[in-house]
């Protein structure tokens, strides 16, 4: 119960960090990313703001036996930098500048009726979707 | 394609809340606040974080931005990509971010405040793909959007 109020006050604040700072509109996203045109510094100005709590949380973390509502941190322990990791990161990438959407804001976004963000959300889930059907091709082409 | 200036401290605000909730589900329930991850969770298309946390943060994500809206400043959302870009590019970050174990929130504002060798190395990639992209599509092959 206190793990799901955790959860909910996280992504009521994260929710709120991605409207203030209009990272839910993919146009000032988009405006970033345009290195070449009229260049639109807020994604830096967030990243940076983002980055101050985040590493102060996770110098904490470190320095704890164990989360306050938890057993242990489940943090990723993977260490190597690989294809998938990268070649996964510039698929990202790609769809990421197409549109001015990611993950955070497009799902922050779905409260605003607009159907564009349903849209992209969907074919988000479809896209997570098909790596699931190829990763469980694969292993079965591994298997002897 | 100009954009009216946001000031910065609106910017740094909104970072300021983005890195609290990340510090907070971190030392809370010791999981990373990755989108892309809790929205694949929720979806039961992976594992990880369990579902009724995933999914609670995934609700309070827009119920978080409606209430900023309201309460400290109303954003505006333009979005004027056609239907096959919106497809294109929402399975183009689909699969990427699974591929790629994770997105801006994972890897950018998670994993680089831990100093992740794999995280910096994904931000990285990703980064210098959407400035390509954005640049190829509004430079070189002239789009709107």
């Amino acid at each position: 119960m206190s793990r799901l109020l955790a959860a909910l006050a996280a992504g009521l604040l994260f929710g709120a960090g991605l409207a203030l700072s209009d990272m839910i509109n993919p146009a000032r996203v988009l405006a970033f990313l345009d290195v070449a045109g009229n260049w639109d510094p807020t994604l830096a100005f967030v990243m940076a703001g983002a980055l101050l709590p985040s590493a102060a949380g996770y110098w904490l973390a470190r320095r704890m036996k164990q989360p306050v509502l938890a057993d242990e941190f489940s943090i990723p322990s993977n260490r190597g930098i690989d294809a998938p990791l990268l070649l996964g990161a510039a698929l990202f990438g790609i769809g990421w500048g197409l549109v001015g959407f990611c993950p955070g804001p497009a799902v922050a976004a779905l409260g605003f009726g607009l159907w564009q963000a349903w849209l992209f959300v969907a074919a988000m889930l479809a896209g997570m979707f098909g790596h699931r059907l190829y990763q469980q091709f694969f292993l079965r082409q591994a298997a002897p | 394609m100009t954009i009216e200036p946001l000031s910065p401290l609106y910017a740094v605000a909104g970072g300021l809340l983005i890195g609290t909730a990340a510090a907070l589900l971190l030392l809370l329930s010791g999981r990373i606040a990755g989108v892309s991850g809790l929205a694949a969770a929720v979806a039961r298309i992976s594992g990880g974080t369990p579902w009724l946390q995933a999914a609670s943060f995934l609700l309070a994500l827009p119920l978080g931005a409606l209430i900023a809206s309201v309460a400290l400043r109303d954003p505006q959302i333009e979005l004027t990509s056609s239907v096959p870009l919106l497809a294109a590019a929402g399975l183009l970050v689909g699969f990427g971010t699974r591929l790629g174990s994770g997105c801006t929130s994972g890897h950018g504002v998670c994993g680089m405040a831990r100093l992740s060798p794999r995280s910096l190395a994904a931000t990285a990639c990703f980064m210098a793909l959407g400035f390509a992209t954005v640049f190829l599509a509004r430079h070189i092959l002239g789009w709107a959007a």
